[in-house]
């Protein structure tokens, strides 16, 4: 029996991003980055600490995790214990040697990479709820941010044909 | 690969229309598919076709970043001349392959 399925291009991608680790922050700029770069429509959102990803003071600062974390290895490939992770200056270390790695296969910072985005037509928010939350208002936020959003705002930008909400 | 005829040349293309072959090229090959790709080409858009051809004959993998840093165009800018598809159909007109990066 065949099953004759034809597939749409995915028109829109809405993401939502609420941690502020390098990789979970990346995850979000890296998706919404090759939408655009495919023609399809992005809007990002950006609530809980996901949104030090687009607070001026912090999205420069950005730290992976270094304690709880499975995934992360010693250069060389031996398991990272997590009590060393603790260790003052240690989730600094990791942190700036992620990005540096990632500087050389050309991933721009923070703000460069948003920049990209939004050139490409993407579309960044903060979520209203978190920023009252964190006392912060729309000043603390980085200029090319396109507003603050209620979840009810966010759903009505998130309609049409072919459009996926991804939760990084 | 295939052959197909773009401009009255016999080019050899992969799967997805890209050429195989980037010494094949000619200026009428570039207006043509990027008259199927609905871009009409200005001497902006050559000279943005011109550098990805030189870079990509220097082995640098290309990415949309190194575009934008080129001094020729800004990212927005390649998106205004590439629309909906600022490397890869830049790649395509110029007659490379299209590129692999996810930046």
């Amino acid at each position: 029996m065949s099953t004759d399925v034809k597939e749409k291009p995915l028109k829109k991608v809405c993401i939502i991003c609420a941690k502020a680790t390098i990789e979970d922050v990346y995850a979000t700029l890296v998706m919404a980055n090759g939408a655009v770069m495919e023609g399809i429509e992005a809007k990002l959102f950006f609530t809980f600490f996901g949104l030090d990803a687009i607070t001026k003071k912090q999205m420069s600062h950005l730290h992976t995790e270094t304690v709880g974390n499975p995934g992360m290895r010693m250069p060389g490939g031996l398991a990272f214990p997590s009590v060393l992770g603790m260790l003052p200056g240690v989730e600094a270390g990791v942190s700036a040697m992620m990005m540096s790695q990632m500087e050389k296969l050309d991933i721009p910072g923070v703000e460069e990479f948003l920049e990209m985005i939004t050139a490409g037509g993407g579309e960044v928010y903060a979520c209203k709820l978190a920023m009252d939350m964190f006392k912060l208002k729309k000043e603390d936020l980085w200029d090319g941010c396109s507003g603050v959003l209620t979840v009810g705002d966010f759903y009505g930008m998130c309609g049409g044909d072919n459009t996926q909400i991804i939760f990084t | 690969m295939e052959q197909k005829t773009i401009a009255g040349i016999s080019v050899e293309v992969n799967p997805e229309g890209y050429l195989v072959k980037p010494e094949q090229w000619t200026k009428e090959i570039a207006f043509e598919i990027a008259a199927e790709l609905g871009i009409e080409l200005t001497d902006k858009h050559f000279e943005v076709l011109t550098y990805l051809r030189k870079e990509h004959a220097a082995g640098t993998q290309l990415s949309i970043r190194k575009v934008g840093k080129s001094g020729i165009v800004d990212i927005k800018g390649l998106y205004a001349l590439f629309p909906a598809g600022p490397l890869k159909f830049s790649a395509k007109i110029a007659g490379i392959p299209k590129p692999v990066s996810c930046v």
